[in-house]
């Protein structure tokens, strides 16, 4: 057993990563959005879910794990709490923007090709389960699946993080055994009106506390491994294969190229339950990250890389704006025009929405008494990381 | 440099113009159309038996209301462009459509389905009913799966067509991850995928059609069916190498 190294300054490309995934997710949720075709999800297994769970793990146990050592379990364990009731009120926040959209498409469209279509309004008429369904976290619509798998992970945090800060590799390969046994057990939690969570928790857990692992001292033990060139050389080859795999989804007629063993050993790719080949790409993708942009790279300080970080800073609430966002784009496209500028304009106006929103956040804590000597320099950046969401 | 370029493309146009002519009211990419799996059955019963039964299995996308519903959805449009590209062949489209069904429950009714009607092909249309109730990927995968198979043991021939392209409710119905398993079963048992999904899609972006148009525009609805039903119908033409039988070739 060692005391897990840990250092104490803030790692600007966590900020900078986790703010680049914010924009992908919500250029992601705007739908029929040609921009969209910039983000990750495109171009290999994983997406900008992955970078972000794998982030906020990182940064609740860099946070909350300081926390624990300085004050204890329960002013940590307390503290954790807190910010999953948040998140979940920022969730049924979301869930009552999601109701006046769907109100409103329900009394406009009536358009006869899409009959079918518009059994998706069907839980309008009764409102009296849905609700509850939804503030049960049961009933999940469409995009908005990511802060209740937060929920989940937020609440089971404080006695893995005690564990991580004891025996961290006895906590690590719990959380392995978990993945596996939900594979194998196809273990999940049921939703309403049928099927179950579509970011399974006890499946997607590992990426969280790989994140936190890797942040209480793991990244340290993993720098031999991450420095090698054989290393270097593995990940990049998958990610050229994961790219040509995936080219053949938007090519048709180019699946034929990809061999039938092929097929049948890799599909289908699962992100319900975090596929390995996509847990396989993140950590691929991390790895060539880490190799080429250093923890000291000069370009985090410049003004071009303020905007992500910003954003990446306040994740919960820029999370929260961008799921908003994309509703409010897809309003726009389909009251005004989706024409491929109106997709670029909201797409642009968007993100600009989001850094705004992002600086004044960070104006507001400033100005509301982050003076030094007004609040313990214990807990750094305290808020600002523990948006884990 | 330019002049024997312009003649070879001049060439292969002039070779295509029977195609050509259906893409002009609505014009799908062949990659959308052709692939490498075959309909034998389809050529069998077309070649030695000159007859093609063929159901329609789906669910409320496959009809579509109101008097003139039945003849202008694409089932009805299909038998119509195949009597035209195949004279000579007893075709018979059947149509089975029930609202609100899963995969899972029309995968349960293949096996009555094929002692019913003998089919040579089947078209089954499904993906968003499943995609509306979020029913479990994994479920839809195997009920599509069990589905295909019971058929193709069945001794008829499947294409699979999956959801429309709905712009105004899509931010509501994560199509993703049912789409992808459509594309995969239909992949791993090589049989043709009607991506009807990418196809709307295309005609959206390109203008073709207003499918944000919120109104009761029934001539938008008939005119998109129509353009499914030729779009199948020249798949299967296709996939069953009857191209050749067409007259005036």
């Amino acid at each position: 057993m060692q005391t897990p190294v840990v250092t104490t300054e803030r790692d600007l490309r966590l900020d900078l990563f986790r703010g680049i995934a914010l924009w992908l997710i919500f250029l992601d949720h705007i739908p029929s959005n040609l921009v969209a075709w910039v983000t990750i999800r495109n171009y290999g297994f994983s997406d900008a879910t992955e970078i972000f769970v794998f982030v906020s793990g990182y940064t609740a146990a860099f946070v909350y794990g300081k926390e624990m050592r300085e004050r204890g379990f329960v002013v940590a364990g307390a503290r954790i709490l807190r910010r999953t009731w948040q998140i979940y009120v920022a969730h049924v926040f979301l869930f009552a923007i999601y109701l006046a959209e769907i109100s409103y498409v329900a009394t406009s469209f009536e358009n006869p090709l899409y009959a079918e279509e518009m059994n998706v309004l069907d839980f309008l008429k009764q409102p009296d389960i849905t609700i509850v369904q939804a503030l049960l976290l049961k009933f999940k619509p469409a995009n908005m699946d990511i802060l209740p798998l937060y929920i989940v992970l937020l609440l089971l945090f404080p006695p893995i993080l005690w564990l991580l800060q004891r025996r961290s590799t006895l906590a690590l390969g719990a959380s392995v055994l978990l993945y596996v046994l939900t594979w194998h057990f196809n273990w999940n939690l049921p939703s309403y009106p049928s099927g179950h969570w579509f970011f399974n928790p006890f499946a997607w857990q590992l990426l969280f506390v790989f994140g936190a692992w890797c942040a209480l001292g793991g990244a340290q033990r993993l720098a031999a491994v991450l420095q090698s060139p054989i290393t270097l050389a593995i990940a990049i080859a998958y990610l050229v294969f994961a790219f040509c795999i995936t080219l053949t989804w938007y090519i048709p007629g180019s699946e034929t190229y990809v061999p039938h063993r092929l097929e049948e050993l890799i599909y289908p790719i699962d992100k319900v339950n975090l596929d390995v080949l996509r847990f396989a790409h993140f950590l691929a993708l991390a790895v060539v990250t880490v190799r080429f942009v250093p923890r000291e790279w000069p370009a985090l300080k410049s003004p071009w890389a303020w905007p992500p970080i910003v954003c990446g800073q306040h994740s919960l609430e820029i999370f929260c704006l961008g799921v908003f966002l994309s509703f409010a784009a897809h309003f726009a496209m389909v009251e005004i025009s989706a024409a491929l500028w109106m997709q670029v304009l909201a797409s642009v106006i968007g993100i600009l929405i989001m850094v705004a929103a992002a600086w004044l956040i960070t104006w507001y804590k400033k100005a509301e008494g982050r003076r030094p000597g007004s609040r313990p320099k214990t807990t750094p950046d305290a808020d600002l990381a523990g948006g884990e969401a | 440099m330019r002049m024997p370029l312009a003649l070879l493309l001049a060439g292969l146009l002039a070779a295509e113009t029977a195609l050509a002519q259906e893409r002009q009211t609505c014009e799908i990419p062949r990659s959308f159309l052709f692939g490498s799996n075959d309909l034998k059955h389809v050529t069998e019963a077309v070649t030695k038996q000159h007859k093609l039964t063929i159901a329609v299995v789906g669910t409320g996308s496959s009809i579509l209301a109101g008097p003139e519903g039945p003849a202008s959805a694409y089932p009805a449009r299909l038998e119509a462009a195949l009597k035209q590209r195949l004279p000579g062949t007893a075709i018979k489209v059947v149509t089975l459509v029930r609202s609100r069904m899963s995969a899972e429950d029309m995968a349960h009714g293949m096996g009555k389905l094929l002692a019913d009607e003998k089919p040579d092909l089947v078209i089954w249309q499904t993906g968003t009913l499943d995609a509306i109730r979020r029913i479990d990927p994994d479920d839809f995968r195997t009920a599509l799966e069990q589905g295909v198979e019971t058929l193709q043991k069945g001794g008829a021939d499947v294409i699979l067509m999956n959801m429309q392209y709905s712009p105004r409710t899509d931010i509501m119905v994560a199509l993703g991850p049912y789409a992808d398993n459509m594309r995969v079963v239909a992949q791993q048992h090589e049989i043709p995928l009607f991506d009807r999904l990418a196809i709307m899609r295309q005609w959206s972006d390109s203008g073709a059609f207003d499918l944000y148009a919120a109104g009761k525009d029934n001539v938008l609805a008939h005119r998109v069916h129509d353009c499914i039903g030729r779009g199948i119908a020249v798949m299967i033409t296709d996939a069953a190498h009857l191209r050749d039988l067409r007259p005036g070739q």
